[in-house]
């Protein structure tokens, strides 16, 4: 990562603070990275499946962050791939008993795709560009980061639909009884619809900033 | 760069390559074992309280629960906590102990996948006292108000299965008909809007009834308090 080279030299607790926002605003693993698109759109259709998501990914990223991060002098280049796997898969399985035990009903609405965090490529994508080349305390802030800015994306996607295609925010009515809700939020189309116009908003803010700094670059797609 | 030390990293050899990946197995596998041991009984104990919820709710009035299989000798034995099979049916017993009704669980195709339904049946009643879905992935908004719709439920708070004389058929069918024309009480109202959803449903339960009704008509005396392993409160 360019970031993490380019704040090597300033003060450690500005590096961690940058650290942890760059996740969440300036490399938002949605919104900037447009990683992990398959959680996003499938279940993100109301607030509290979002909420639940994104934390569960956090929980996952920050432990399997950890942990490859603290092997990373112990495993050969050669074999990283299927050793970041190995531990991913393992820390999704836990996660996946840990939200059974704590409700069947969220892990019914939940689904498949808390199976398929292990192919979640934001995961695998900080254990290899970042846990395994920096220290674990920084892996850790790293993971929290990316975490905490992959919960507020499949929030803010989760509260847009459930507002419209339900009338309701984490399962509390907003609307009298009369508001007809559009169906079509909720559904996956849906999902599609509501992540293009977060994107075009993500865009529009970036490329104003740019515009301010007086350099407008050619946005690479 | 030290040559010596790059040549290491480019060409490991074979033990580091074994450590790495046998050492984190054994460190994964421990972790997922000691995880699933903890979790195991909490999860048991959720999935026995879902399906206590789920029966108490078809049968109204029920406040204990036995489970019972159908064994092969065509009778009802007392079932054990945890074993799921297909041929099992929970027995929901009032204060006083009476048979209530019995709650089976039946599945059939819907719009988009496989619905599971739970159903209270009362043979003092000889009708359907309840109908809880399970599972269900239909269309939010549209196919999943067999979940939801208050008129559509009310379809099964008392919903005819009467035995024939023969003892081994229902004298009517259960069938669906469009929202508001039922005239028969053995008739499910559909949902306008949930056109499939709803006919799923009346034929999941027809064709379950047709087969559990009879049977659980004729063994009534079977599931009286006396047998069955007791799982109530």
């Amino acid at each position: 990562m360019p970031d993490s080279e380019k704040v090597a030299g300033r003060a450690d607790a500005t590096a961690a603070t940058d650290e942890f926002i760059k996740g969440l605003w300036r490399e938002n693993p949605v919104f900037v990275q447009v990683l992990g698109m398959c959680p996003v759109l499938a279940v993100t259709n109301s607030a509290i499946n979002a909420l639940a998501m994104g934390l569960a990914t956090t929980f996952v990223l920050v432990l399997s962050n950890t942990l490859v991060s603290a092997l990373r002098h112990f495993i050969p280049r050669q074999v990283r791939i299927a050793t970041f796997i190995l531990i991913i898969a393992t820390f999704v399985t836990v996660v996946d008993y840990l939200i059974q035990a704590i409700s069947l009903d969220l892990h019914r609405a939940l689904g498949a795709f808390i199976s398929l965090i292990v192919v979640n490529c934001l995961i695998l994508g900080r254990a290899e560009a970042f846990a395994s080349k920096n220290t674990v305390s920084r892996s850790i802030l790293d993971g929290l980061g990316m975490g905490a800015g992959f919960t507020f994306a499949l929030l803010c996607l989760g509260g847009a639909r459930e507002v419209l295609g339900n009338g309701s925010l984490f399962g509390f009515a907003l609307f009298p009884a009369s508001y007809q809700p559009w169906i079509v939020m909720i559904l996956p189309s849906g999902g599609f619809f509501t992540l293009a116009l977060w994107l075009l908003l993500f865009n529009h803010l970036k490329l104003r900033r740019q515009a301010e700094q007086g350099r407008v670059q050619e946005v690479t797609p | 760069m030290n040559n010596a030390r790059q040549d290491k990293v480019n060409h490991p050899g074979s033990w580091p390559l074994y450590r790495a990946l046998v050492g984190v197995g054994v460190v994964c596998g421990l972790l997922i074992v000691s995880v699933f041991v903890l979790t195991g009984p909490v999860i048991a104990r959720n999935e026995a309280a879902a399906l206590q919820r789920a029966v108490f709710q078809v049968l109204p009035g029920a406040i204990e629960r036995a489970s019972f299989t159908l064994g092969a000798d065509q009778r009802f034995h007392g079932a054990k906590e945890g074993d799921a099979t297909r041929d099992q049916v929970h027995a929901g017993y009032d204060a006083d102990g009476r048979l209530v009704g019995v709650a089976i669980e039946a599945q059939g195709m819907g719009y988009q996948d496989v619905i599971r339904v739970l159903y209270g049946y009362a043979p003092d009643r000889q009708a359907i006292v309840g109908m809880h879905v399970l599972a269900s992935k239909e269309t939010p908004g549209l196919g999943d108000k067999i979940e939801k719709d208050p008129a559509f439920r009310a379809n099964f708070e008392a919903l005819d299965v009467t035995i024939a004389a023969n003892g081994q058929s229902l004298q009517r069918p259960i069938e669906a008909v469009k929202s508001g024309a039922k005239t028969l009480p053995s008739q499910v109202d559909g949902i306008t809007g949930a056109t499939i959803s709803s006919k799923a449903i009346a034929s999941i339960l027809r064709n379950s009834s047709a087969r559990w009704v009879p049977l659980v008509y004729r063994l009534r005396a079977e599931l009286e308090k006396t047998g069955g392993v007791d799982a109530g409160q």
